[in-house]
């Protein structure tokens, strides 16, 4: 047991501190300001960090009220007799265990072939929107479930209707939980590379994306840097790695302190 | 679900008047229902972007060569297309990462549940999501420029691209998914079958490996399945340290390719729309949809088989 603890928690600390280590030198306002480069004295990280902000921004955008609408419709409304509503039920579970990479390949098909949107910063947040929204309706679920019935039937007795119920009563005491998930996904979208290869986040980016126009973002800036031969890129791999899990472990300590902070007994 | 509609019990007892239709409250569900379909919507577009790709693919390649040719070669002439050597690629990977996570993971959701001190536990645990947390493509980066290295080290005889940095990264990853679903489990036993443990003179740990441990083993069973199916679907620790050579060997020193670094490595390009090169890219993704889908079946069942009910 002690051999299991030290393997996970060593990895984590030697992962961390071998990655600060190597991309410390890195890590400058250049990395910030300037545009990926075959030079890697000259190269930067500015136009993928740029892209995976928007990403993030589409993600919570579109992600956060589906999901958290779905989360309603099941928990709230959905008669369960009904086979759509176990249809939709189990599908949820059957998504969640998908790999994301099979989403690149909808998103591949669909997207930016099929719908012919391109290869657009768009169709990233999109896809990444599919991966994570699973995960946000079983969070938004756990958290309107721990609002007890008692709240439920207090406004039902008070003659309130049943959206009147769940805006007012059940949202509110709920969402501690839903943003502690929201915000869980939200730094998985973030992290995630595969789809993203896959609906081409291209290499070399030498401007700020927008919405409707080609990108790359930082996880896949990082892989891009990896695959080089020179062993500097290597150390720009290091270094953009620190910047994203800056990014993504600042999010699950937001997520944490959260969870903490209002954490309810009923 | 208990909050449907309180008035509808009553309705038939007391002869309400007849309920006013209320629009609004329509409307609401329609758009929540419209949400919830989302995500069927979703299912249905991954099927048919699958499967209809994959359909012309087999009608110029046969399913029985894809199935059983030992030789993945889609670039060459003459073109083979065995998908074989990517599948033992994946298995391989999976199975090492799985002899990694298994153990570990169940040790620390052991020493999480059982042994931790409240105050440890409040530490460890969010450590523990912190570590499932780190996005892949980092852990991908972190076997090929540290473990790989470490291993040549340690005198073990690995290419630059191998299935062995891969599959540890992979399962250290995969353990934080193993503990807390596991640790779940574990929480869920009764503490009457612990202290039954203990009244028989029984010390901490035969408590933990004989008692709490088989009366959580459809939990634990469930978390090796969802962790199992997790490294099939693995992309980026694979991709950047796997390499992509695919060949069928067990010897896990050697560079492999998985499915899924076939699939991101060739989606990335310009592959062009039509080409046999871009149906690949749905034949091999398929293979992998069927695989973790039956992988996902088959931990529902598992579940229902081994499952110990308590009051």
């Amino acid at each position: 047991m002690l051999f299991a603890m030290v393997v996970a928690f060593g990895t984590l600390a030697v992962l961390l501190v071998d990655t600060l280590v190597t991309g410390w030198p890195q890590l400058d306002a250049q990395l910030f300001s300037d545009s990926p480069s075959t030079q890697p004295e000259e190269a930067g990280a500015r136009p993928a960090i740029l892209a995976t902000l928007y990403l993030g921004l589409i993600v919570l955008l579109l992600s956060v009220p589906i999901g958290v609408l779905t989360a309603i419709y099941l928990e709230e409304y959905a008669d369960r007799k009904r086979w759509w509503n176990r249809l939709i039920e189990v599908n949820i579970q059957d998504l969640a265990a998908v790999p994301s990479i099979v989403y690149g390949i909808l998103g591949l098909a669909f997207i930016v072939r099929g719908v012919g949107l391109g290869r657009v910063v768009l169709a990233g947040g999109l896809i990444l929107t599919l991966v994570v929204l699973p995960t946000v309706v079983v969070a938004s679920r756990e958290a309107i479930r721990a609002v007890p019935d008692s709240i439920r039937q207090g406004a039902f007795a008070l003659g309130a209707t049943q959206w009147q119920v769940v805006w007012r009563q059940v949202l509110p005491a709920a969402i501690p939980g839903m943003a502690t998930g929201s915000i869980l996904a939200l730094s998985r979208a973030v992290g995630e590379t595969a789809p993203l290869i896959m609906v081409g986040a291209i290499v070399y980016v030498a401007f700020d994306p927008t919405l409707l126009g080609p990108y790359t973002a930082l996880p896949v800036q990082i892989y891009n840097w990896t695959k080089q031969p020179d062993p500097t890129f290597q150390t720009l791999a290091a270094a953009g790695a620190i910047v994203l899990l800056g990014i993504v472990l600042s999010m699950n300590a937001v997520a944490i302190f959260l969870r903490n902070r209002y954490r309810k007994q009923w | 679900m208990s909050a449907q509609d309180p008035t509808l019990g009553q309705a038939g007892t007391l002869a309400l008047p007849r309920r006013r239709i209320r629009w609004g409250e329509k409307l609401v569900q329609g758009i929540l229902f419209l949400a919830a379909a989302v995500s069927v919507l979703t299912t249905v577009g991954i099927v048919v972007s699958l499967l209809v790709p994959a359909g012309e693919f087999f009608r110029e390649v046969s399913p029985w060569d894809f199935l059983t040719g030992t030789t993945w070669a889609p670039l060459f002439e003459p073109a083979q297309f065995g998908v074989l050597p990517l599948v033992v690629g994946t298995f391989v990977i999976s199975l090492l990462s799985a002899l990694v996570a298994f153990p570990l993971g169940v040790g620390v959701a052991i020493y999480l549940s059982e042994y931790a001190r409240p105050r440890a536990a409040s530490v460890l645990k969010p450590a523990l999501e912190i570590l499932a947390a780190i996005p892949t493509v980092v852990l991908g980066y972190f076997a090929l420029t540290f473990v790989t290295p470490l291993l040549r080290d340690l005198g073990v005889q690995v290419e630059i691209f191998n299935a062995l940095s891969a599959s540890l990264v992979l399962g250290v990853m995969l353990i934080p998914t193993v503990a807390s679903l596991s640790e779940d489990a574990m929480a869920a036993v009764p503490r009457d079958l612990r202290q039954g443990g203990y009244a028989l003179g029984a010390d901490k740990l035969q408590v933990s490996t004989r008692i709490v441990v088989p009366a959580a083993i459809s939990g634990i069973i469930a978390a090796f399945v969802l962790a199992f199916a997790r490294a099939v679907g693995e992309t980026m620790i694979v991709l950047i340290a796997a390499g992509q050579l695919p060949q069928i060997t067990f010897d896990p020193r050697e560079t492999i390719e998985t499915m899924t670094a076939f699939i991101g490595a060739t989606g990335n390009g310009d592959v062009p729309t039509g080409s046999i090169e871009y149906k690949t890219i749905f034949a091999v993704g398929l293979t992998l949809f069927a695989i973790t889908y039956a992988i996902n079946l088959l931990s529902i069942r598992l579940v229902r088989r081994f499952r110990e009910v308590y009051e």
